[in-house]
């Protein structure tokens, strides 16, 4: 339990402070510690495979892509610029916007009903039941995603290439 | 087959010296104490690797271009030369003994934990090699899975120097290390993807355990790198694994004459040394990761000399595709970053796809095994990777002909 | 049809030939291990001048240099710095000649072009091919004084044999034509003592009768 609370600690005050970072650069490293924090708790919950995909994806190829974009873009450099709206105005509006979507959030999950069984939980999960499943009941999705990543590939190596042909 | 009696014994020395030393602490300490050793163990035989390894780069390299590399530092304090093997000794002092300079403008912080994070996450990507039939130092059920995303870390660790260096040189550098590193984790992946799928699983223990038969009597054993499929994927995963690790011909990010070094400008004395050290261990991770799937692991070639310890054949192993590592270095000119680019993106993820069918065949006629049949599973199994190899490369190389000069005799 | 990455092998063979054959094959392994091993130096290679003198035991007293500063004021630098005796010497041909008295060459500045060997006319100084000569006093040790540049011809014989041999055929041809020189000249003078003895000798003959012998000679 202690180490759930860490766990869950590290997430929200990484990313917490991710917000408030002034650097675009410093905020990007924060959240990336966040999602070391989400693979922690995967890992803690006993889904290894998830947790390794969690940081080959999002700390080895999302934040790469973060970072680029950031980089390619503006510098890391954030203007500060002039905002109308009062500090309080701000302070209510944002409360109001969160607290709605947590009351929506935590409605869901508390109104489902969730089987909770116990220690054979764990161990059936073998990482062939999930290769399995992936591929016979999941298979439409599986095949729909790898479709539209490929179409997004496609599409963005024509639009690099595009955009060099006038270059050229 | 696995080895008896005195032979066992010395098969498990370093579980038998665990065993006696953590017998010393009370029972509560016990399984704490075991962990703590084993990665004790394994980050001082990779620093030892290391230093070993810097000094055999040093001299085979100078071999090969016909001098003798570093010849006279040998026991400190005597006249004892030992041909210049405590040559790691000089160099790990003046790393120390070197002033430390950080760019004031630099972010110190990020200038700081850069080598860390790229030290932390090559020493753990090392935690799933099996070094011996006892010696694995995790067992994870998805091993492969968790070996890449701990190479992946290190990826964050370059940009992080890079950016922390407050230097537009090193930040342009680390961004190609970047593009280069990203390329090739593809082909890498691509490359072991058949492996996985012939036996069934992501853990590297299984893995080497079924290559563990031998045939023809005992003289050909069931390595992967023996199979068709697996020779290519083998040729594709030491290409891929030498862009991983910046070793030349891909070492465009780190060599001298190229943008100075890179995203590691900025870094004198022992920081520095932690990224060199990095790199090699890097380097001998992939190589391990490739002796393990490809190579057959702590297995002997012959089932006649299995009685010799496990962790010998892995170290063999291990120095001999380090071996390779150094020799290419010694060997091949620098692809610039076009040609590097090129080169993974339209030859090496194709032929990877390519092998993957390769491997589904493979599996699909493992029933053929009459002679005929057999003759025939080798032939179409090496066309179907060996076809679209040469017409790709030969399209890929039309027109980079040998360059005529007009003005020039 | 050439397949592609054969290159490579064959690129992987010949850095594998290289590696094997440096550990039995000189022509691989050009590296001389200085300072265990010495270079190879060849006889033509010079750095920095010394006075050659014949006797091996007396070196200051047989110098070949006759102190004619014609290789002082020839020197580029004016790095020779030479100043006359007052008395004179016999040298190896007898003749009376000057010596140095002080001879120094300060060897921070000699830059080694041999002006002053191809100069001297008495084949006195000659290149020599030492370069282990460091000292840690920048000013007065690198001054080389008359003691220091002294060395003898067999010294000069072994630096340089065929420049040497060259120097000794000549000096001996000098010594042989000096002496030829010299019986020339004691037969002529004896000629002319016996010919002024023989004209004494006839004078009273030539008083008492004709001398034939003397009307033809």
């Amino acid at each position: 339990m202690i180490l759930l609370a860490a766990i869950s600690f590290l997430i929200l005050a990484s990313a917490a402070v991710a917000i408030t970072r002034r650097n675009l650069i410093h905020a990007a490293l924060w959240l990336v510690v966040s999602w070391f924090g989400v693979a922690l708790f995967f890992l803690w919950a006993g889904a290894q495979f998830i947790g390794f995909v969690q940081v080959l994806v999002y700390v080895g190829a999302v934040s790469m892509i973060m970072l680029f974009a950031m980089l390619l873009t503006r510098q890391g450099r954030v203007p500060v610029e002039m905002l109308t709206l009062k500090a309080e105005k701000r302070i209510a509006s944002g409360v109001l916007l969160v607290s709605a979507v947590f009351g929506v959030i935590a409605g869901c999950i508390l109104g489902t009903d969730f089987p909770v069984t116990e220690a054979s939980a764990a161990s059936s999960v073998t990482l062939v039941r999930i290769g399995e499943s992936l591929m016979n009941d999941h298979a439409v999705a599986l095949l729909a995603m790898g479709a539209l990543l490929t179409v997004a590939l496609i599409g963005a190596v024509y639009i690099a290439s595009s955009g060099e042909e006038d270059a050229s | 087959m696995s080895p008896t009696g005195i032979w066992d014994s010395i098969d498990r020395a370093p579980l038998i010296v665990r065993d006696v030393l953590v017998s010393f602490l009370p029972d509560a300490w016990q399984g704490l104490a075991n962990d703590i050793l084993i990665a004790a163990t394994v980050t001082v035989v990779f620093a030892t690797i290391f230093a070993l390894l810097t000094i055999l780069e040093r001299k085979g390299l100078a071999r090969i271009q016909n001098r003798p590399g570093p010849n006279r530092v040998g026991i400190p304090f005597t006249k004892i030369r030992l041909g210049g093997f405590g040559q790691p000794l000089a160099d790990a002092v003046k790393m120390i003994l070197k002033e430390d300079i950080v760019p004031t403008s630099a972010d110190k912080v990020l200038h700081f934990i850069a080598p860390v994070i790229l030290i932390v996450s090559t020493l753990l990507s090392l935690a799933v090699i099996p070094l011996g039939r006892h010696l694995l130092p995790l067992e994870l059920e998805a091993a492969v899975l968790y070996f890449f995303a701990a190479g992946a870390i290190s990826e964050l660790a370059v940009f992080t120097a890079g950016w922390g260096s407050h230097n537009k040189y090193s930040l342009v550098g680390a961004m190609r290390a970047l593009a280069q590193m990203l390329s090739y984790e593809l082909p890498l992946v691509l490359a072991i993807i058949p492996v996985i799928m012939l036996t069934g699983t992501l853990s590297t223990s299984a893995i080497v355990d079924a290559q563990g038969s031998w045939s023809l009597g005992g003289f050909l054993p069931a390595w992967h790198v023996f199979t068709p499929w697996g020779f290519a994927a083998f040729a594709i995963f030491v290409v891929a694994s030498f862009a991983e690790a910046n070793r030349s011909p891909f070492d465009l990010p780190e060599a001298e004459s190229e943008i100075i070094a890179g995203h590691l400008t900025e870094y004198s004395g022992f920081k520095y040394a932690l990224f060199f050290m990095a790199e090699y261990f890097g380097m001998c991770a992939l190589a391990g990761l490739g002796v393990t799937l490809f190579l057959g692991g702590w297995h002997a070639p012959f089932s006649a000399l299995e009685f010799l310890p496990s962790w010998f054949w892995f170290f063999a192993k291990l120095f001999m595709m380090l071996g390779l590592f150094i020799w290419v270095r010694g060997t091949l000119p620098r692809l610039r970053m076009d040609q590097l680019t090129r080169f993974a993106w339209k030859l090496m993820v194709p032929l990877a796809l390519c092998n993957l069918v390769n491997a589904a065949f493979w599996h699909l006629s493992a029933g053929w095994d009459s002679p005929g049949g057999l003759a025939l599973r080798w032939v179409l199994s090496i066309a179907i990777i060996a076809t679209p190899f040469l017409l790709l490369s030969r399209s890929l190389f039309a027109g980079l002909g040998p360059r005529t000069y007009k003005y020039a005799p | 049809m050439k397949i592609p990455g054969t290159g490579i092998i064959e690129g992987l063979a010949v850095t594998a030939k290289n590696f094997v054959g440096s550990f039995h094959d000189p022509k691989r392994f050009t590296t001389v291990q200085y300072p265990e091993e010495a270079a190879p130096v060849t006889e033509a290679y010079r750095n920095f001048p010394f006075l050659v003198h014949d006797a091996e035991n007396d070196p200051l007293a047989t110098l070949r240099c006759v102190a004619c500063q014609i290789c002082e004021k020839e020197c580029p630098p004016k790095c020779i710095y030479i100043v006359k005796s007052a008395d004179k010497k016999p040298d190896a041909l007898g003749k009376p000649q000057f010596y140095p008295a002080v001879f120094d060459i300060d060897i921070s500045v000699c830059m080694s072009c041999q002006i002053c060997v191809e100069v001297c006319p008495f084949e006195a100084i000659k290149m020599d091919q030492h370069f282990e000569i460091a000292e840690a006093d920048r000013f007065n040790a690198l001054l080389l004084n008359r003691e220091r540049l002294a060395k003898p011809n067999s010294y000069y014989h072994k630096i340089h044999p065929t420049e040497a041999a060259e120097v000794d055929a000549r000096l001996e041809a000098d010594r042989k034509a000096a002496e030829e020189k010299a019986k020339a000249a004691a037969a002529a003078a004896a000629a002319k003592a016996a010919a002024a003895a023989a004209a004494k000798a006839a004078k009273p003959a030539t008083d008492s009768g004709a001398a034939p012998g003397g009307a033809t000679a």
